[in-house]
């Protein structure tokens, strides 16, 4: 769309389907367009290269109206991590402990998704890539905030710098399971203020990934998003919807099933690999 | 989403001018159009299809076919609805079993689109059926996916293959074929495969999957997909099909909010016809896929099928009719209002049945806040009454009263709440079984009125596939009000032309108020 000669109609309709095929959804990307042709008819311009790089600087702009900053500074750090079934929750934490223990941290994960069936034994085994300790249930079924409370106690004793939770994926729909979460944060907040709520959003999700950050925040008070399966072909760009309806920044973002497949989320190399 | 109410609502507003008109001009179709595509879109179904959808619908909405009896937001909606339908699929499917046992299934699908959840119950169903599946862990991938399948192979009651450890020791392909030979060795009917989840883009791991689909030949080929997916739903749909080339689809996570355009986008594009639909964590949330039921779903409009169906499970007709008689001679008392209660309970929990309602995608918030409880309340105190007092209310006195609520354990007020509630319904439906219409306030006007009728025609409807919403929601309206008062009252004129009336949020505070929230 951007290797044509001039602007036309054409390259409107162009632009306008490609977000839509990156997720974006009918109102960004209607608001997009419309501020793009605002821009291109203020400078005057009839070039695609101009539009292309409008198109990436408007994103990234909007991107980066927020602070994508961890802060982990509390000790120990404790972080939740939540989100819909599927998305790669246990991945993000075997990452993302990993991560931290690149920087010399000592982490400490907490199995807290008692439901899903051999959800523990997943976790565990990212533990062990990891190289970082792990709090299991001290039977099935257990009471997801019970672990951890053990989790947070062990690394108080410990003198654990980072704590990270793993919860059981729940849709946002189910109202019992969400107040679940709701009664780990108040178990966790007796012991020690959360630092990060993190939410795992699916890149491959569709529109729907508004109404599960719109339902986790208000239950489980999020604090970041971290979008993973971005190595496969979808864009994610509904996180752009998100991150402007709810005023939550994204903060990791994971592409790949390797360990070191998670990085910081950065607005101008997001908007690169979108726009190209 | 919500926000933008539902398509129906949307095309009413687009057409609040054109009422009297018969008949769609190319302009108004255009606008029609373009609210179509915003709602499809919004409903996650992927770009090319919606374009090609729009073009079919203009085409068709721009035809000689259309139906005079509609209204033009209806005609539309018609319209859509039937070719929703067509796309995805048409009727429903089923599993075809190889003549000569074990059937063999392959599961397919993304990283936590839900395969291994999926197995186990796609095992416990056939078993349910009385066939003997085995389960073959062949995902070997990620970490303890085999044991997650032993977990939920326990729990449903079927053998599991495993003899790979997984966590990315053992060879998939080799695993796949002993379990299909295992599974005649041991005359296992059905062979369940769960293969490792992949992306579309990871060559490697979809050769993989190919490999494992040439060395066991499998009769099924099941796609798993995240029913939440957005626009990737093409290009991993696609990746599929060429790389493992499957024969049918299940949508996973169904009962979330999202709509599922996703299951439009894939039906469209590879021409898979979508066999199961699994819409819930535990392992009996497994149900055949409805595409009637699902276009609905897709348009917001309401499973309203479905209810009908429940609807028509829990009220007994003949007893629907003795009430009827009863509103019209002014003979209904608190008992038959007890029963009507009972019946409703009957469908099953009111909320998941309101869930259900055309439009309820925006009542989210008041359905949580909707107490069921409210009836249990309402028949104790009916219950605390005497045979006498049931019959003739007018007898409730003070001192009467007092003893009701003690007995019931409610305040006093609640008592005369009750009593005031069910002059009223009473009042009502003595309105509507007088032929005129009810004052319900904010219901809206209902459309025909044809309660007796509605009845009628949903016995006859059962199993047909008429996108027909007007009918639909003549039926809904009929359902919506009747659940309480009775269902078949003798009135006039055939289904009107009032437009969807999809609930407001007030209509469901009345409903609430009737069913004993006060």
């Amino acid at each position: 769309m951007f290797a044509k000669k001039t602007i036309d109609d054409d390259t409107w309709e162009d632009l306008e389907d490609a977000l839509l095929k990156a997720d974006f959804g009918p109102d960004v990307t209607d608001a997009l367009v419309t501020e793009l042709r605002g821009k291109v008819a203020k400078y005057r311009t009839t070039d695609p290269a101009d539009l292309q790089r409008m198109l990436r600087e408007t994103i990234e702009e909007r991107l980066a109206k927020l602070d994508s900053t961890l802060k982990l500074t509390e000790r120990p750090a404790i972080v939740l991590v939540v989100g819909v079934n599927g998305v790669g929750k246990t991945t993000t934490i075997g990452k993302f402990a990993k991560f931290l223990r690149n920087y010399d941290r000592t982490v400490l994960v907490g199995a807290a998704d008692t439901f899903r069936a051999a959800a523990v034994e997943q976790l565990a085994t990212w533990a062990d890539r990891a190289g970082v300790g792990i709090v299991r249930p001290q039977m099935p079924g257990q009471d997801p905030a019970a672990v951890a409370f053990q989790t947070i106690e062990r690394a108080k004793a410990e003198g654990t710098e980072i704590v990270i939770i793993d919860t059981a994926g729940r849709l946002q729909t189910k109202g019992g399971l969400m107040d679940e979460l709701g009664k780990i944060r108040r178990v966790v907040e007796k012991q020690a203020p959360i630092s990060e709520v993190l939410l795992v959003l699916d890149a491959t999700t569709g529109q729907n990934g508004l109404a599960q950050a719109e339902a986790f925040i208000e239950h489980a008070g999020v604090t970041g998003l971290v979008l993973t399966k971005l190595d496969g072909s979808a864009k994610g760009g509904f996180v752009l919807a998100v991150q402007e309806k709810t005023g939550i920044p994204i903060k990791l973002v994971g592409q790949g099933e390797g360990i070191n497949d998670l990085t910081g989320f950065t607005p101008h190399v997001f908007a690169q690999k979108l726009v190209g | 989403m919500a926000t933008f109410g539902t398509l129906s609502d949307r095309l009413a507003e687009t057409f609040k001018n054109l009422r009297t008109k018969g008949k769609l001009s190319a302009a108004d179709v255009d606008g029609t159009v373009r609210e179509i595509r915003r709602a499809l879109l919004d409903a996650d179904v992927a770009l090319e299809v919606v374009k090609d959808f729009t073009a079919t619908v203009r085409e068709r909405a721009l035809g000689d076919e259309v139906n005079k009896a509609l209204n033009p937001a209806q005609q539309v909606v018609q319209i859509v609805n039937e070719e929703l339908i067509r796309i995805l699929g048409g009727s429903q499917r089923r599993l075809e079993f190889a003549k000569k046992p074990p059937t063999v299934i392959m599961l397919a699908g993304l990283q936590g689109a839900g395969k291994t959840t999926l197995a186990g119950k796609l095992a416990k169903w056939l078993a349910k059926d009385g066939h003997t599946p085995l389960l073959v862990a062949s995902d070997l991938q990620r970490p303890n996916a085999v044991t997650q399948l032993q977990v939920v192979g326990e729990q449903a009651g079927v053998p599991v293959f495993a003899p790979e450890p997984g966590n990315g020791v053992g060879n998939p392909v080799k695993v796949a074929k002993d379990g299909v030979a295992w599974a005649k060795q041991k005359q296992h009917d059905v062979v369940i495969v769960d293969t490792a989840g992949r992306l579309g883009v990871d060559a490697e791991l979809m050769k993989q999957a190919s490999d494992i689909r040439k060395a066991i030949d499998p009769d099924e080929v099941l796609f798993v997909i995240d029913a939440m997916i957005g626009q990737d739903a093409v290009a991993t749909a696609k990746a599929f099909q060429d790389g493992v080339d499957f024969t049918g689809v299940v949508l996973s996570k169904l009962d979330g909010d999202a709509r599922g355009g996703a299951a439009l986008s894939v039906a469209s594009i590879t021409g898979r016809p979508i066999i199961f639909a699994s819409t819930g964590e535990g392992l009996d949330d497994f149900e055949p896929f409805h595409p009637d039921r699902m276009a609905s779903r897709i348009l917001d409009l309401g499973d309203i099928l479905t209810l009908i169906e429940q609807a028509q499970s829990a009220f007994d007709e003949d007893e629907a009719r003795a009430v009827a008689e009863k509103f019209a001679t002014d003979s209904f008392t608190l008992d038959d209002f007890l029963k009507q209660m009972q019946q409703l309970r009957n469908m099953g929990s009111i909320k998941k049945m309101m869930g259900m309602l055309p439009g309820a995608g925006a009542m989210k918030q008041q359905l949580e806040n909707f107490d069921e409880r409210e009836i249990v309340r309402t028949e104790a105190i009916i219950q605390s009454m005497t045979k006498a007092e049931r019959v003739n209310p007018k007898l409730l006195n003070g001192s009467r009263r007092l003893r009701i609520a003690k007995g019931s354990g409610m305040s006093v007020t609640d008592v005369n709440q009750l009593v005031s509630r069910f002059e009223q319904a009473a009042k009502m439906m003595k309105t509507v079984a007088k032929g005129g219409m009810p004052q319900v306030p904010g219901m809206g006007p209902i459309p025909g009125g044809g309660f007796g009728r509605g009845k009628a025609q949903q016995a006859k409807k059962k199993g047909s596939k008429s996108g027909n919403p007007a009918k639909r929601a003549a039926e809904n309206a009929a359902i919506a009000t009747g659940v309480k008062p009775g269902v078949a009252a003798p009135s006039g004129s055939g289904f009107g032309l009032g437009g969807a009336p999809a609930p407001s949020e007030e209509d469901l505070a009345n409903f609430q108020k009737l069913l004993g929230k006060g």
